[in-house]
């Protein structure tokens, strides 16, 4: 195992956090403003991966295709919060859980009825295509260093847009205490669908982005969706710094785990078994990481009210 | 009254004059129609459908459920058509915890199974049974074939493959005739889409080449990110990974890729040209080795059908067992633990006009029989 190597994986972890922040920043803004579990959010995930993949095939440019995903991921989110979330802020998250798990499968299966079962085709645009050398020897995609920027243009603009201008006030205020700023006039119903249009259209983007290292098809939200929950809940529910940082340290943990553990027990058995408990015990790492955190500070590492 | 006794005397004459086994048989399938894994699932069905439709016979009646690829669904609905539907014979299980958790308790209750893809070493061993039929392989079958056809080139190979049993049973199966060195071997979350870590120890390894086993989307997952990272060592794998069903989603990144399987769409006999030009007719795309399997476990079932009652469980298995259909795959014989004796062949990922395919280029075996076959007592 070498320096560059390590690099390496580094980078992978970051760029792997960077995209879970895309996803959990939606989750925990949504959270923190209306005190909505969205289980659909990995469906619009999905939503700009498809969104993305259709538009790129059929005009041929992926930058359309990326536009695309955050029109379609935002409108589909909007049309979620009028038709059916909006009926659901009064109810308890019981409610919720369902009504969103049935817009999970609404999605899913309508995805499947409009596209067909066989996942879609989505390549990386040429521009970002190959690898840059870093210092050390090590080659990276330039496609990764890309989505490690973007993630973090985004961290970037949700600060400012939360902390400094009006909308971010009025967020803010929504979360502390929504009927007083009803009172005041502002109309909280236009604010939520803002809100969450914006958290859908993170989501739709990071699905786009991942689409061209993935494979675009049914179902691929769910499983990041999982992690984002993770991320979540380590960085405490409703702080979105608490988001960029539990990501990363999600992306990190994950990824290193994966890379280190099978080489600590390759130390004291072989190769073979050492690669199988390595793997197993990697999958497992971050929901160990999640249970001491949470020993230690159940409400997460910056909970917005506490 | 008149009516009624033309009728009788019709059904009388038709039943006189025609096939003199031609009596209703009802045929149970699961498969994997909705999840990640449908494509699979839907190439099977499609596949076995098309065979039956192409017999003419109109006294199959086959009932389709959708597992989810979740095995509680399909034990309920294995439950359900046993005992309510009261199907004769069940088949179409695309993986093999599924199969795992159906086929020995089907068995036990004197139905017959026919594996259209799953095949677990469990049921081609110590716990194989007259009832199970496998038509498609024993799980290890497609990466022996890559391990064998490596030997030929490489000399350094980084294998992967998920955590799974599946997964174990690739790596055990490819390393059970490949005679050169490992430069590393990792196994992976079953499920998992980013690779970045994996390929990053791939090209620190020092390989000559890399055979993976990740099928349906973890498969598309690695072999784009695999392309763009640049690393450029040769691909091999069995043919779950570079299939027709996702193939066009991996795109040219899949070019020049090596893998093996018991059927390609090129393969020259009767039979599989009548297979690939009515399943592109009928459906519209080409047909991938999951759609070929359940071909060809369609016609298995027509052909012991002619010639014997499927109400005599001894008489059709008897028939089933010798195997007398003419395969997609050409030679096509069962081992004594009901699994198929066989030809391996290695296929190269080719473009055919706009569409990728896979080409023939190479054979890794001949009558190739699986490694359980001895533990087999029946």
């Amino acid at each position: 195992m070498s320096l560059t190597l390590l690099i390496e994986q580094i980078l992978n972890g970051l760029q792997f956090g960077v995209m879970l922040f895309l996803m959990a920043a939606g989750l925990t803004l949504i959270f923190g403003v209306m005190g909505l579990i969205n289980l659909a959010h990995g469906s619009l995930f999905m939503v700009g991966a498809f969104a993305c993949a259709t538009v790129a095939a059929a005009t041929g440019s992926f930058w359309l295709g990326l536009v695309a995903s955050l029109a379609a991921a935002a409108a589909a989110g909007a049309l979620v919060e009028i038709l059916v979330i909006r009926r659901l802020y009064e109810r308890d998250h019981l409610d919720q859980v369902l009504a969103t798990f049935a817009l999970i499968l609404i999605f899913s299966e309508g995805t499947r009825w409009v596209f067909g079962s066989f996942p879609l085709y989505l390549d990386i645009p040429q521009l970002l295509s190959g690898a840059v050398h870093l210092p050390g020897g090590a080659q990276y995609p330039i496609y990764r260093l890309a989505v490690i920027g973007v993630g973090i243009a985004v961290a970037i603009g949700l600060y400012l847009l939360i902390g400094k201008t009006r909308l971010g006030m009025r967020i803010r205020a929504g979360e502390s205490d929504r009927e007083m700023i009803g009172a005041l006039g502002i109309d909280i119903g236009t604010l939520y669908t803002l809100v969450f249009a914006l958290g859908a259209a993170l989501a739709g983007l990071a699905g786009a982005m991942v689409g061209a290292l993935q494979s675009v098809q049914v179902g691929m939200g769910e499983p990041v969706l999982i992690l984002a929950f993770v991320v979540i809940v380590i960085g405490g529910i409703g702080s979105i710094k608490g988001a960029l940082v539990g990501s990363i340290l999600v992306g990190l943990t994950e990824t290193l785990g994966r890379f280190l553990l099978p080489h600590v027990f390759g130390l004291f058995m072989p190769n073979s078994e050492a690669a199988t408990v390595g793997a197993a015990l990697a999958s497992m790492l971050i929901y160990i990481v999640m249970a001491l955190i949470l020993a230690f500070r159940p409400q997460g590492l910056f909970a917005a009210n506490a | 009254m008149k009516k009624l006794l033309a009728a009788s005397l019709l059904a009388l004459s038709a039943s006189v004059a025609g096939n003199a086994f031609a009596e209703p048989i009802k045929i149970g399938m699961i498969t994997t129609l909705s999840g990640g894994g449908a494509g699979l699932g839907i190439d099977a069905r499609d596949g076995f459908m098309l065979a039956i439709e192409q017999s003419g016979n109109k006294e199959v009646d086959v009932v389709i459920e959708d597992d989810a690829q979740k095995p509680e669904l399909a034990v309920q609905i294995a439950d359900k058509m046993i005992q309510s539907d009261k199907v004769d014979l069940m088949t179409g299980i695309i993986w093999s915890n599924l199969a795992m958790a159906v086929v020995p308790s089907a068995t036990a209750q004197d139905v017959i199974y026919l594996s259209v893809n799953a095949g677990p070493s469990a049921l081609a061993g110590a716990g194989c049974s007259p009832s199970y039929f496998n038509v498609a392989y024993q799980n290890d079958n497609f990466h022996e074939a890559m391990g064998e056809a490596a030997n030929k080139d490489y000399k350094k190979t980084f294998i992967m493959a998920p955590n799974y049993p599946a997964g174990k049973d690739s790596l055990t199966g490819f390393k059970r005739f490949y005679k050169g060195e490992l430069a590393g071997e990792v196994y992976t979350k079953l499920g998992q889409t980013d690779y970045a870590a994996e390929i990053a120890q791939i090209r620190a390894s020092g390989a000559d080449s890399v055979f993976i086993f990740l099928p349906g989307g973890m498969g598309i997952a690695f072999t784009k990110q695999y392309a763009q990272s640049g690393v450029g060592l040769p691909l091999l794998g069995p043919a779950f990974s570079f299939s027709q069903d996702v193939l066009p989603a991996i795109g040219d990144a899949a070019l020049g890729v090596k893998n093996t399987a018991s059927w390609a769409y090129d393969l020259d006999n009767e039979a599989n040209k009548a297979f690939v030009e009515g399943f592109k007719e009928a459906y519209g795309r080409l047909p991938s080795v999951y759609a070929a399997q359940g071909y060809d476990t369609a016609n298995l079932i027509l052909s012991a059908a002619e010639k014997a009652s499927v109400k005599d469980k001894d008489a059709f298995r008897a028939a089933l067992k010798e195997a007398d259909f003419d395969s997609v795959r050409g030679k096509f014989s069962f081992n004594t633990n009901n699994h198929p004796i066989q030809d391996f062949y290695v296929r190269e990922v080719v473009k055919d006009g706009d569409t990728l395919t896979n080409k023939i280029v190479a054979t890794a075996f001949t009558d190739h029989k699986d490694a359980y076959a001895a533990e087999c007592k029946m």
